[in-house]
């Protein structure tokens, strides 16, 4: 056992050297020659391998590891480990498409070599010449993994390396993506089961405006994307809009959602700014004007590049937070964890989540407390826009809380809505930074922040977004790979095998059973939601409204203007007086913008805390905390041995089946009275036993710890992390007197 | 003693326990009850009006003075005006201006200071500043009483505030509730010992203390190797501070590693050293036949450690003793905590400056010192459990940072400390009878605020079980408010739990005699700090993470003032739901199933349907 007194603690450096010296590999025996091959999936092609390659282990503080074949693929990088692994068999939450030790080619974030002890970043220019001994793999669902290759071949070493870079890091072509070779047969059951709405249908639209009780105007004229390639196929706008073709496919207010009120949330990019100032101020004002006669001819509105960060602040936020959890050792864990929270905080990521969060709040304010349509506007109109129109929705609409509707959230304002996912996660590694930033990352993150405030308001666990997330880099399905809804039909028509006849079907990753099981899929579900009682069902058939709560005010001010027969003069005149009072430019307080909706929060705080009405987040300091699914799960040393949540989920889920199985009982015993079964979506909790163990890991159900011995992880270099240089320190504990017994 | 009317009184200390009248409504939890909850925390064991607006009064309590129009300047929702009363235990305010109606209730042992801030302003309002030891800070303005003979309310809220430098009794004294328990039962050292499985062939129970003349700060039953007499105990005290000999605290039962508690030898600049103190840490470890080694776990810095040699204390060389290893445990001394505290209190009270949240809490270090505690703790229990070594703990004197980390190494190995009985006796035995000095460093009913002997040590205490508590939501018999009742109890001044520095002292005011234990109003109402998420796993040793990235603020307990940081357990509401489901469920079925068999009495194919059997035996831990 090493001693772990403050003595060792100075000498301990990070450092990356191999624990293993080839002398000591030499005396093992020989690793056996079997012939390991990766279980392809449909479409997938094997480009090179290497053996014997040792993975490192990170468990236990060591720095051991596994002999095995490294892999690389049209579709990951892969390694199979000469010993057989019992971890794969036993897994209840298994990925059917990439295990523990496959990196899907797209989630590869970053590539490092160690040279000589030292650790360079991969770039195309290092490829060629020589190869390193050692290989880090990031990955962006924050796995690290790392790779020696000083015991294969040279010119297998060579080739993998090689491979992997090439792979992984060079620029390349949509057509490459794996996507379009995969053929996987879509599972028929799932087909079945499939209520996520999709919007790519003017039904899909007609559909929500309905159950929204919006009082919008369908477009279909972009069916054929002759209006604009940016806009999306079909979408709403408000129906005073006149002439579409005079805007040049900018500038539409496009419909996001209508409050019960009335009074609606719209989103614009804006329009290009021409030589003269004038013409785009007039635009602006059509637009505003158009979103005013929606509802009681009132409207605010405000650009989101001004008040919020660039998609470029938040990439370069995202880059710094990420790295404090792709830790590579022990001694790297430890030391960081000295400086954590300062750190945390001048990454900003989470003072990030915060504004858009408040900004999200300040909408719904406008929304549901002055009745007052919400215009936001951003140069593209698919970024921040999106970010804050699905917040908006999921604080005002129970429906986008459950997993159906936020899923349907999803399609409506991110993938319909033209979201440049192919950009933003740089799936094909272009070299032009500007473009790439995690804001759909970031969107689950805010989500994630409202599920944990929340939990029993929400029917998806954080599982789920977990998954979600990692999900966005798995090139299996078409959701996440194009820029725009005609991006989407020109590729998926172009690279169709019978162009002619059909275009290529893609899964989209709502169909989860590609990924994973019916019990894993459980884990998408939050044993805490609390349903709305059961009659609920009935009115969501029948698209009733399902604001029920009245907290906003009547609005007694003003009459709504009647839309037809009205003479024009008195509207015109009517809209003169209104404009100065209701239209405007947000609330023009930059000082402090916590402080505006302040009131707000707290008046609704002080009422009853309703599920299935408003749900507004907590924004102070230490309410606003790190997403520990995501970024923690692959850190050994703070797994909980026996704990974290997983403990009161399983025994929350454990309660939950008991309670149906009791139910069932007694409905079986009162077979007179037919009542329903309580068919919910995850009736099978009981399948998920644990065996014997109420010792998981917190980390469950992402990664499994080896570590069956429960060894505590005993942090090293205490000492560093406080030094206490006031006097304080060196005083005697007992100060007023100190027998001396000498 | 009023007996008749104890069980009326009992209710009314609890008087917002959550009644649910209605449980049909299915399994939605009912937001107001989650409010009631939220709110709960802070109403039990204070007062509600009665409909009367009358205060109604514990036992013994009686109302010193009172003062209309007196305005509390609140931090969150600004001036309130209202009335003050104070009694002989609290100070109550209640505003008369606002709806819904707003008051304060607190009791007057929470206080570290009143004081007079600035002059009378020209209209003769005075300010008052209230520092209060639970982490927030109150402030009143009132006019002063014309008459000058007379003294205004806060005066008279200074004597009761500090009963002890005006010498008084403190109200624990004066208070004769009678509950149907009688905590100071709750431990006794022998049968604790005996539940230990302490073998009889290693190791004994001394009575050379008995009179409290070996140590007056340790308990008067010492648990030492068999084969160490008392006349080599009593050369050992002269060699440890204090005369805090090495003793048994904890023996694992089946490698009989033990853990053994003590202060600083008395090593000095000349490297003192006592043959008796050497036979006796290799006795202990000899009583370990699992393992040929001995840790001693020194809490303090290396450089602290030192440094105490100038003052004749220090640290065991590892020459003077065979086979012991030392470890310091880098655990900083109570002003550095005292001023981390400070610090925290400043970060978090009134207000929290959002974007600096995170910088403003590291700087505080108070999570640090929270993770050294528990990362000593961690070490400790590993040697015990993974190792199989005896270890020894001590700091200085061995009362403040070694209490710290036998009883949360105690927690990690014994499941049986994570029960609320078992926890109390924790206390009882590492904390009270083992002399940690509560008096001294809470500073009860004593007005020098700048007592340099006070410090949150058990605080740090409690918030290193709170982060357990987190880590491990399913091990601990207890929730969360039972932990934040023991810290509002501890500053309150209304059991004799908390009060003295030691054993000796306590039997010496006969405190078990004249006041009433927090445990008797714990154990007569033991539903509202159950932790409904609670497993017993008998063998279970806990391991926690130590990392900062999952040690959280508890914002619970230090920023509750705040009402924007409102608590929220929804876990634990729908887990008492579900559990309150199930057991209706439960009966339902058994009734359904005792007709069927009446009924038909010769099917017996049909009767109970596998289901239910299954569900039985998880009965258990309900």
């Amino acid at each position: 056992m090493l001693s772990l007194g403050s003595v060792g603690a100075k000498s301990t450096k990070p450092s990356f050297v191999s624990y293993v010296t080839p002398e000591e590999i030499k005396l093992e025996k020989e690793p056996p020659k079997i012939e390991k091959h990766p279980d392809l999936l449909p479409g997938e092609v094997e480009f090179c391998c290497a053996n014997p390659i040792l993975k490192y282990t990170q468990d236990d503080m060591s720095q051991r590891g596994i002999f095995g074949t490294l892999f690389c693929t049209n579709f990951r990088v892969t390694f199979i480990s000469d010993e057989k692994s019992q971890e794969e068999t036993t897994k209840t939450f298994k990925n059917k498409l990439y295990g523990e030790n496959d990196i899907p080619l797209m989630c590869v974030d970053h590539i490092y070599g160690v040279y000589d002890e030292k650790k360079k970043l991969i770039t195309g220019g290092l490829v060629k010449n020589k190869y390193p001994s050692k290989m880090i793999i990031h990955c962006k669902d924050l796995r690290v993994f790392q790779f020696c290759l000083t015991f294969t071949k040279e010119e297998d070493a060579k080739k993998i390396f090689q491979g992997i870079a090439h792979h992984c890091l060079e620029e390349r072509s949509l057509k490459c993506v794996f996507a379009f070779s995969y053929s996987g047969t879509p599972s028929p059951e799932m087909q079945r089961k499939w209520e996520t709405i999709l919007f790519d249908s003017p039904e899909d639209w007609t559909q929500e405006m309905k159950r929204t009780r919006a009082n919008c105007r369908l477009v279909t004229e972009n069916e054929n994307f002759e209006l604009s390639q940016r806009l999306p196929k079909y979408f709403v706008i408000p129906s005073a809009l006149g002439d579409l073709f005079s805007y040049q496919g900018k500038g539409f207010p496009i419909w996001c959602w209508s409050h019960h009120s009335g009074c609606a949330l719209f989103k614009a990019s804006l329009p290009p700014v021409t030589q003269e100032d004038g013409d785009f101020q007039k635009h602006l004002d059509i637009m505003l004007n158009a979103v005013a006669h929606n509802y009681l001819y009132s409207a605010k509105t405000e650009d989101l590049s001004e008040s919020l960060p660039t998609i470029q602040d938040i990439q370069q936020s995202y880059n710094k937070f990420k790295q404090f959890f792709l830790i590579e050792n022990s001694t790297d864990f430890w030391l960081s964890d000295v400086k954590w929270f300062s750190s945390l905080e001048s990454s900003g990521w989470l003072d990030i989540i915060r504004q858009c969060l408040q900004k999200a709040v300040e909408v719904v304010e406008c929304l549901e407390k002055d009745n007052t349509n919400v215009l936001i506007t951003e140069e593209e109109g698919t970024d921040l826009c999106c970010v804050i129109s699905s917040l908006v929705q999921i604080m005002l609409d129970p429906y986008y809380r459950t997993l159906m509707g936020f899923q349907s959230l999803v399609q409506k304002e991110w993938v319909a809505g033209c979201h440049a996912f192919l950009d933003r996660c740089n799936h094909l590694h272009q070299k032009d930074k500007e473009c790439h930033s995690p804001v759909f990352l970031l969107f689950l993150e805010c989500v994630w922040q409202l599920v944990q405030q929340h939990s029993p308001a929400f029917q998806f666990s954080e599982t789920y977004l977990t998954v979600l997330s990692d999900s966005v880099d798995v090139p299996v399905f078409s959701t996440f790979l194009f820029n725009s809804a005609h991006h989407r039909e020109s590729v998926m028509k172009a690279e169709s095998p019978l162009a002619q006849s059909s275009p290529l079907s893609c899964p989209t990753v709502w169909d989860w059973s590609v990924q994973f099981d019916s019990k894993a899929q459980n884990f998408f579900f939050n044993p805490l939601y609390s349903e709305k009682v059961k009659h609920e069902k009935a009115v969501r058939k029948a698209h009733k409204p399902k604001h029920q709560r009245q907290l906003s005010l009547p609005s007694t001010a003003f009459k709504p203007p009647s839309k037809k027969g009205f003479f024009k003069d008195e509207t015109d005149s009517l809209k003169k007086i209104l404009r100065v009072k209701r239209l405007s430019r947000w609330m023009g307080s930059p000082d402090s913008p916590a402080a505006t909706t302040r009131g707000f929060y707290e008046s609704w705080k002080q009422r009853p805390l309703d599920y299935h009405g408003l749900l507004l987040p907590c924004l102070d300091g230490p309410a606003v905390r790190v997403w520990m699914q995501r970024y923690l799960r692959w850190i050994p040393e703070v797994h909980i041995m026996g704990g974290g949540s997983v403990a009161v989920m399983t025994k929350l889920m454990e309660l939950l089946s008991q309670v149906q199985d009791l139910k069932r009982v007694l409905e079986q015993r009162d077979s007179s009275q037919a009542v329903k079964l309580d068919h919910r979506p995850y009736i099978q909790h009981r399948l998920l036993s644990f065996g014997s163990s109420g010792r998981l890991s917190s980390s469950f159900p992402f990664a499994y710890s080896r570590n069956r011995s429960f060894k505590p992880i005993i942090p090293t270099g205490l000492m560093q992390s406080l030094m206490v240089t006031d006097s304080l320190a060196s005083q005697e504990d007992e100060a007023s007197s100190f027998v001396s017994l000498v | 003693m009023e007996k008749s009317g104890s069980v009326d009184s009992v209710e009314s200390l609890c008087s917002s326990t959550t009644t649910r009248s209605d449980r049909s409504s299915g399994t939605r939890v009912s937001d107001t009850e989650l409010r009631s909850k939220g709110r709960a925390i802070e109403k039990v064991l204070q007062c509600k009006y009665t409909s009367k607006g009358e205060l109604p009064l514990l036992p013994e309590e009686l109302v010193q003075d009172s003062a209309k129009d007196v305005t509390y300047i609140c931090p969150f929702v600004g001036p309130v005006r209202g009335s003050l009363t104070v009694t002989n235990y609290r100070l109550f305010f209640r505003c008369t201006d606002r709806e819904p109606v707003f008051g304060l209730d607190l009791p007057l042992g929470v206080l570290s200071r009143v004081e007079k801030i600035g002059a009378a302003t020209s209209r003769g309002d005075v300010s008052y500043g209230l520092a209060c030891k639970d982490m927030r800070n109150l402030r009143f303005v009132h006019k002063e009483p014309e008459d000058s003979l007379k003294k205004s309310v806060f005066e008279v809220l200074m004597k009761f505030a500090f009963p002890v430098s005006n010498n008084m009794s403190l109200f624990a004294f004066e208070y004769k509730q009678v509950f149907p328990e009688n905590g100071w039962r709750v431990y006794d050292p022998l049968a604790e010992y005996k539940r230990q499985g302490l073998p009889k062939e290693s190791w004994r129970i001394s009575k050379v203390n008995d009179h409290y003349e070996l140590c007056d700060s340790y308990p008067a039953a010492l648990v030492v190797p068999v084969t160490i007499t008392d006349e080599e105990l009593r050369r050992i005290s002269s060699f440890r501070a204090k005369g805090r000999i090495p003793v048994l605290s904890w023996i694992h039962p089946e490698s009989q590693a033990a853990v053994v508690r003590a202060s600083q030898p008395m090593v000095g600049q000349n490297g003192r050293r006592c043959k008796e103190d050497e036979k006796l840490l290799q006795a202990i470890m000899d009583a370990n036949a699992q393992s040929h080694k001995i840790f001693i776990f020194d809490a303090r810095p290396s450089v602290n450690a030192a440094a105490n040699k100038m003052k004749g204390g220090g640290y065991e060389s590892e020459d003077a003793y065979q086979n012991a290893e030392l470890v310091f445990l880098d655990i900083h001394n109570i002003h550095v905590m005292r001023e981390s505290q400070r610090k925290l209190k400043e970060v978090v009270y009134p207000n929290i400056e959002d974007s600096h949240w995170l910088s403003n809490l590291e700087s505080t270090h108070w999570l640090e010192h929270i993770k050294l505690i528990l990362a000593g703790a961690l070490r400790i229990a590993d040697k015990v459990e993974s190792g199989k070594t005896s270890v020894v703990v001590h700091c200085s004197d061995g009362w403040d940072r070694t209490p710290q980390l036998t009883s949360l190494a105690l927690i990690m190995l014994d499941s049986h400390y994570r029960t609320i009985r078992g926890f109390q006796i924790l206390l009882e035995k590492e904390w009270l009878s083992f002399g940690h000095r509560f008096q001294q460093r809470v500073g009860h009913g004593d007005k020098n605020h700048t007592d340099a002997d006070r410090s949150p040590i058990f605080l740090q205490f409690i918030d290193c079980v709170w982060q357990m508590t987190r880590q491990f939501p399913a091990a601990f018999e207890f929730n969360e408010y039972f932990l934040i009742t023991i810290l509002d109890q501890l500053y309150s001044c209304l059991f004799g739990t908390f009060l003295c520095n030691s054993e000796q002292q306590r039997l010496k005011e006969e405190v078990p005699k004249h006041t009433v234990s927090l445990w008797s109003f714990v154990n007569s109402q033991l539903e509202e700090f159950v932790n409904p998420l609670y497993v017993h796993y008998p063998s279970h040793v806990l391991f926690p993470t130590v990392g900062i990235r999952h040690l959280q603020l508890w914002v619970t307990y230090y920023i509750r003032w705040n009402p924007r940081m409102r608590p929220q357990e929804p876990v634990h509401q729908r887990y008492k739901e579900l559990l309150a489901k199930r057991a209706e469920l439960q009966k339902r079925v058994e009734e359904l199933q005792r007709e069927a068999a009446n009924r038909t009495a010769s099917s017996s194919s049909e009767r109970a349907g596998s289901p239910t059997r299954s569900i039985t035996p998880v009965q258990t831990f309900v």
